[in-house]
């Protein structure tokens, strides 16, 4: 196994509706899409963010497009135009999620 | 009946570029421009323009952008559909017809959607039962009944196409969806039906990817952005829609940007919930359908969509006054960046509670290390500099502007090799929170008015 960034096999893009921030992840090439969807779980996902997210967290599959969709709830400080938060819309909480450090057996081309 | 329509999109919010909508009509051909101007909360915003001056509560943007265009847009023949109504639809009419006198341009026919401003309608909901719940909490609009300060139906494409079945060469709306924008010219010239489920989930699919602008052709591309030829003259998306509900994302060429299938995949999640029912006025959406295929530079197919009947409920947005905010920044050098930053944000907290200020909320953030992912961002041995931005929001008009008055002595007061202090004692502004809600379809009716 080898250690890579989901940021190596993944793109993506988040938005706030509300409180719940919303991140859009794609893989770069379908063969990558079975990794993220066995790495990246309501729970994974839930444990990678702690403290930023405050609710539950929801996945949703795209497999025509090889994106998972997830929804962070209680994570934007209050949302919209209440929150205090630099990043009051979640812009850049996809890129936070594809930080992640993930292991991929060796012969997985990246 | 055509077998193809180019609908360009012009903006992609209240204040984006305003050369795209004048590049989209003067580097190639179009046959549509769709222009969306509403955010959330913008509604209120107007609404407030409104009351100070009746003849305002739009966006005057798109007045000026028509100005620009018009003579191209009759000598074209490219119809404009755009909610820069906002809360004065007619104002912005009036205004449109008026740069149309002034450059000497007669027959122009212009649509107006409205009937979706409720705030004065509510008592009358309330006394029968439609309480508005929020969509979030489930509490009812009585809550907030008298902070309010708009109050709107989304409509969706079926007015719009009604103007446009009139003869209307400009449409301007009020709150009306972004997709909505894209599917009513598709409605209008492939004569889809209002039952036509997957046709009109196709428009509506259309109608999300151009809803942004250049998002979905370059702009803020996580996939590699470096790879997005010339930003500064980026060119927004066209779709090419056919009468089959397949299209193309594309731009026109002479223009910068990327569009390929990773720019329209980003786009495709932006903003969305559950993607098996995308939920509009028109029809729901399975976004799990959607396929998305390369189809030449900067040409991506998008086919293979599937909608579902649409709901008997209208969404509603209100907005309503929810205290006040108020935020300043200021910046530590190196040596010890960071923990200054950290120690003038505990100092300024500590007078503010000595002043007895009361506050809903503080927040202190620390720019350069962690203010966009928290406990997520690496950590820096020795930090060169670090923003201190504080904000805090609250009631009591006394403890905020109490707050802007604390921040400039602290350069003085606190922790060394501090700058950055500019524009005054930050003064505290309105919080116009968001109000999102159901309404059944049967007490609203859209009305739809061209004239010229």
């Amino acid at each position: 196994m080898k250690t890579i960034r989901l940021f190596d096999i993944a793109h993506g893009r988040s938005g706030d509706k509300g409180d719940t921030s919303n991140i859009g992840i794609i893989a770069r090439k379908p063969e990558f899409y079975p990794v993220l969807v066995e790495t990246l779980t309501q729970e994974t996902v839930k444990s990678w963010f702690g403290p930023i997210c405050k609710g539950k967290v929801e996945r949703f599959e795209l497999p025509n497009i090889q994106a998972l969709n997830f929804l962070l709830h209680e994570a934007l400080g209050g949302g919209g135009t209440v929150t205090l938060k630099l990043d009051a819309q979640g812009k850049t909480m996809a890129a936070a999620l594809l930080k992640m450090e993930i292991q991929v057996p060796d012969e997985l081309e990246v | 009946m055509k077998t193809s329509i180019r609908i360009a999109a012009g903006q992609g919010f209240w204040g984006d570029l305003q050369r795209a909508p004048v590049d989209q009509v003067t580097h190639g051909q179009i046959d549509y421009l769709v222009m969306d101007y509403l955010a959330e909360v913008t509604m209120s915003i107007m609404q407030k323009q409104k009351q100070k001056d009746p003849a305002l509560g739009y966006a005057r943007d798109f007045v000026s952008v028509i100005e620009k265009i018009l003579p191209d847009l009759m000598s074209k023949n490219i119809k404009v559909i755009a909610n820069a109504g906002g809360a004065n639809p007619f104002a912005c009419r009036d205004a449109v017809m008026e740069v149309a006198k002034k450059l000497g341009i007669t027959g122009l026919k212009i649509g107006v959607v409205h009937g979706d401003d409720i705030l004065k309608r509510l008592p009358e909901f309330l006394e029968t039962g439609i309480e508005l719940e929020n969509m979030d909490t489930g509490e009812s609009i009585w809550k907030v009944q008298h902070r309010l300060l708009s109050a709107n139906v989304y409509f969706g494409a079926f007015p719009i196409v009604e103007a446009l079945d009139q003869g209307a060469q400009i449409v301007i709306t009020g709150r009306c969806t972004d997709t909505g924008l894209t599917l009513a010219p598709m409605i209008h010239e492939f004569g889809w039906k209002n039952d036509e489920w997957d046709l009109l989930a196709a428009g509506t699919v259309a109608g999300h990817i151009l809803e942004c602008g250049a998002q979905a052709s370059g702009g803020n591309f996580l996939g590699d952005w470096k790879s997005v030829p010339d930003f500064a003259n980026i060119g927004f998306p066209i779709a090419e829609a056919h009468p089959d509900g397949t299209f193309i994302i594309t731009k026109h060429e002479s223009l910068g940007g990327l569009v390929n299938t990773m720019t329209v995949k980003e786009q495709l999640l932006y903003e969305i919930g559950d993607p098996t029912q995308y939920i509009g006025p028109d029809v729901v959406a399975d976004f799990t359908s959607i396929q998305v295929e390369d189809a030449g530079e900067n040409r991506v197919k998008v086919f293979g969509i599937k909608g579902r009947p649409n709901t008997p409920f209208y969404k509603v947005s209100a907005s309503y006054e929810d205290g006040y905010f108020s935020s300043s920044t200021l910046v530590y050098s190196w040596p010890d960046a960071a923990e200054k930053a950290k120690a003038a944000g505990e100092i300024l907290k500590k007078r503010l509670d000595l002043l007895g200020y009361q506050f809903d909320e503080y927040n202190a953030e620390y720019i350069g290390m962690n203010s966009c992912h928290g406990h997520l961002a690496e950590k820096v041995e020795d930090y060169p500099e670090v923003m201190l931005r504080v904000s805090v929001r609250g009631s009591d008009k006394k403890s905020m502007t109490g707050f802007g008055m604390e921040i400039a002595p602290l350069i003085l007061t606190g922790p060394p090799a501090v700058t950055g202090f500019a524009g005054g004692r930050p003064k505290p502004s309105d919080i116009v929170a968001y109000w999102p809600a159901l309404i059944p379809k049967t007490v609203i009716s859209p009305k739809v008015e061209v004239t010229g």
